[in-house]
C-alpha cells in the first residue's frame, strides 16, 4: 500500500435542509480494502454518494489521486475509474444480465465486445451470471442481483470500488460467496472501499477501518487492531457489534 | 396427512416471461368488433384505417413516452411537432405539384419522402431549441413544466398561424396514391397501406435501435435508472437531448402523416392529437415504447370501430378505453420498472 487512492478532507453535505455530513475525514490506502463500519443513520451511505457526486459536499475537499473532485459531476466522477455498486443495487430490472454487463463496459459497443478472459474471470466468481446471463435481471433472485451488481463494478479494470453493503439480506452462503470474491479482487491489487454492517464480513475481509457516527469519522485505524480490541469495539460499535459477534 | 410438499430446488431456473398479454388485446379487440360489425369487408376497411391511425400515433407518441421515462418531463408541447410537421408538408407538397400531380407513384412516394425530410428536420432543430429554452429551465418541477410546455404549444400554434394562416389548408393525397385498391371485396384506402408500411418501418427501426445499440440500452436503463446510468460513466443529459430531438423529429414525420390521412390541416391539429398521444402514452405504461405500441393500435382499431358502430360515442371510447386499461393494470400495459 503506498499512499492514499482516495482522501476526505472536512467534508459537509447537506441534503435539503438537512445537515448529514459534518466534516468527513477519510483515507483510503491504495491498494487495500477499507472498511466504513458505523450504526443506521451515521452517514456512511452520504459519504459514499458525496464522493460519487450524487450529493454535493457543501464544504471540504474530495482529493482522488491527488486532485479535487468534488465539483465534479458524476459521470465524470466514474471516467475517473471509480466503480459504485449503490445499496439498493442499482441492476436495471427490465435488461437482461448480458445487457446490464454491456452498458457498465464502457470500451464495449455491445456484449460481444467485452473482455472474453475477464468475463470468463467474473463467471469464475459468481457462476450464477453464466447461468442467467440472457434472463431478465429482474428475475434474479435477491443474492443473484447483488453478484450482478458487483460484477457490473468489474467488468472492466477500475481504479477505486465503492460498494454499499454488499451483504444486506443476502443468506449465510450467498455471504460466503461474496467474501471469496472479494478476496480474489483483493489479489488483483483493486482498492475497495466497502460500507458494511456485518461485522464479521468486515473483519474477515478489511485491511483498513473507519467508524462513522453522527456524520463524523469518529475511529480510523488498522482492522486487526480494532478487532483485536474488545473494548474498543464496546465502545465504537456498541450492541449492534455484539449480535454479530 | 399426507407427506408435505417437497420444496422446490433452491436454484430453479427462472422461466423467461414475456408478457404477451396486453398485444394479445389488439387481435382480440379486432375479433370483438367483427360480428359487431357485420359485414366482412366493411371490418376488413376498419381494420386497416385503425392499424394506419395506431401506427401513426405510435410515430407521434414514442418519443413522447420516452421523453418522461428518461427525465420525468411532460411535454404538454408535443403537439406543436406535429402541427409543424403537417403545414411543412403543405408548402413541401404544394412546392412539388408536379410531382404529386404525376400518376406515377415513384414521383408520388419521392415527393411525400422529401416533406417527411423537411418535416423531421425542422421538427428536430425546433425540438432542440424548445429543450433548451422551454424545458430545461424547469427540470423535476412537474407544475411548471405543465404550464410552461402548455404555453409553448400555444405560442407555437400562434406561430403556426402567422406563418401559414389560420385557415384550413387542404393536404390532398399526391394523384396515384388517390382511392382505394379492392382486396376481395374489401376496399383499402391506398394511403392507408403506405402508412402501415411507414408505421411498421418506424416501429422496426425504433425497436432495432432500442434492442440492438448502445443508445438503446442506456436509453432503456435510463428510463429506469438514471441515476445509476450516471454512476456507470454516462452524460444521460446528453441522451435526453438526443431522445427529445428524435422524437421532436418522429412527431414531425408523424405529423405529415397525420395530415395525408385526414387530407386537410388546420393549426390546431396538434392539441387534437395530443389528446389521442397522451391516452396512448397512459394506456401503455409511461415510458414504455413497447407499451405506447399497443397502446396506439387499440386506439386507432377502437376509434374507428367506434366511429362506424356508434359515432356519438366515438369521442368518449378512447377515454373509455383508458380507464378500463387502468381499471387492470393501473400502471399501465406495460409497467416501467423504476427502482
Amino acid at each position: 500500500m503506498s499512499g492514499a487512492l482516495l482522501a476526505l478532507e472536512g467534508v459537509h453535505t447537506h441534503i435539503g435542509a438537512y445537515h448529514i455530513l459534518h466534516g468527513v475525514h477519510l483515507t483510503v490506502p491504495r491498494g487495500g480494502l477499507t472498511v466504513l463500519l458505523g450504526r443506521n443513520g451515521a452517514g456512511k451511505t452520504t459519504t459514499l454518494r458525496t464522493i460519487m457526486g450524487l450529493w454535493r459536499a457543501s464544504h471540504g475537499r474530495v482529493l482522488f489521486e491527488g486532485a479535487d473532485i468534488a465539483a465534479r459531476a458524476t459521470p465524470e466522477v466514474a471516467r475517473l475509474g471509480i466503480a459504485y455498486v449503490p445499496e439498493n443495487m442499482g441492476v436495471f430490472s427490465d435488461l437482461t444480465v448480458e445487457e446490464n454487463m454491456a452498458l457498465a463496459a464502457r470500451g464495449a459497443r455491445r456484449a460481444a465486445e467485452i473482455d472474453r478472459a475477464r468475463l470468463e474471470w467474473i463467471f469464475g466468481l459468481f457462476p450464477a451470471l453464466r447461468k442467467f446471463w440472457l434472463h431478465p435481471a429482474g428475475l434474479l433472485s435477491g443474492g443473484q442481483k447483488q453478484m450482478l451488481a458487483v460484477a457490473r463494478a468489474i467488468v472492466e479494470p477500475r481504479k477505486l470500488l465503492i460498494v454499499d453493503e454488499p451483504t444486506k439480506g443476502l443468506a449465510p452462503a450467498i455471504v460466503q460467496n461474496m467474501v471469496s470474491a472479494f478476496r480474489e479482487l483483493k489479489r488483483t491489487e483493486t482498492t475497495i472501499l466497502l460500507v458494511e454492517q456485518n461485522f464479521h464480513f468486515a473483519r474477515a475481509l478489511g485491511d483498513t477501518v473507519a467508524v462513522m457516527d453522527d456524520g463524523r469519522v469518529v475511529h480510523a485505524g488498522t482492522m486487526a487492531a480494532l478487532a483485536g480490541d474488545e473494548a474498543l469495539q464496546q465502545r465504537l460499535l456498541g450492541l449492534a457489534l455484539a449480535a454479530h459477534h | 396427512m399426507e407427506a408435505p410438499a417437497v420444496a422446490p430446488a433452491p436454484e430453479a431456473l427462472p422461466k423467461v416471461r414475456t408478457d404477451l398479454l396486453p398485444l394479445l388485446l389488439v387481435p382480440l379487440l379486432a375479433l370483438a368488433a367483427a360480428p359487431l360489425v357485420g359485414s366482412f369487408p366493411t371490418w376488413v376497411t376498419l381494420t386497416v384505417a385503425g392499424i394506419a391511425m395506431g401506427l401513426i400515433i405510435f410515430i407521434i407518441a414514442s418519443g413522447l413516452t420516452l421523453v418522461f421515462g428518461l427525465m420525468d418531463v411532460l411535454n404538454f408541447g408535443h403537439g406543436v411537432f406535429i402541427a409543424l410537421g403537417a403545414f411543412l408538408a403543405t408548402t413541401v407538397l404544394g412546392g412539388m405539384a408536379d410531382w404529386t400531380a404525376s400518376q406515377s407513384l415513384a414521383a408520388n412516394l419521392a415527393a411525400i419522402f422529401a416533406a417527411m425530410a423537411v418535416a423531421m428536420a425542422v421538427a428536430g432543430a425546433v425540438g432542440m431549441a424548445f429543450e433548451r429554452v422551454i424545458i430545461r429551465p424547469v427540470y423535476g418541477q412537474h407544475l411548471k413544466q405543465i404550464l410552461i410546455t402548455m404555453g409553448g404549444m400555444i405560442v407555437g400554434e400562434e406561430l403556426i398561424k402567422v406563418i401559414w394562416g389560420p385557415q384550413a389548408i387542404p393536404l390532398p393525397l399526391p394523384a396515384a396514391l388517390r382511392g382505394a385498391i379492392l382486396i376481395g371485396d374489401a376496399a383499402v384506402e391506398k394511403y392507408r397501406i403506405v402508412a402501415v408500411v411507414i408505421g411498421l418501418a418506424v416501429f422496426a427501426a425504433i425497436f432495432w435501435v432500442l434492442s440492438r445499440t448502445k443508445a438503446g440500452l442506456l436509453i432503456r436503463a435510463g428510463v429506469q435508472d438514471r441515476e445509476m446510468v450516471e454512476a456507470l460513466g454516462y452524460r444521460i443529459r446528453r441522451l435526453f437531448v438526443g431522445v427529445f430531438v428524435a422524437g421532436s423529429a418522429l412527431a414531425g414525420l408523424g405529423g405529415v402523416m397525420w395530415g395525408l390521412y385526414q387530407q386537410s390541416v388546420i393549426p390546431q391539429i396538434g392539441a387534437q392529437v395530443n389528446i389521442l398521444i397522451f391516452i396512448v402514452i397512459i394506456i401503455g405504461g409511461l415510458g414504455s415504447a413497447g407499451g405506447s405500441f399497443v397502446g396506439a393500435l387499440l386506439v386507432g382499431l377502437l376509434a374507428n370501430y367506434a366511429g362506424f358502430l356508434a359515432p356519438k360515442v366515438a369521442l368518449f371510447s378512447n377515454i373509455l378505453l383508458m380507464v378500463l386499461v387502468l381499471l387492470w393494470r393501473p400502471q399501465g400495459l406495460y409497467p416501467v420498472a423504476k427502482r
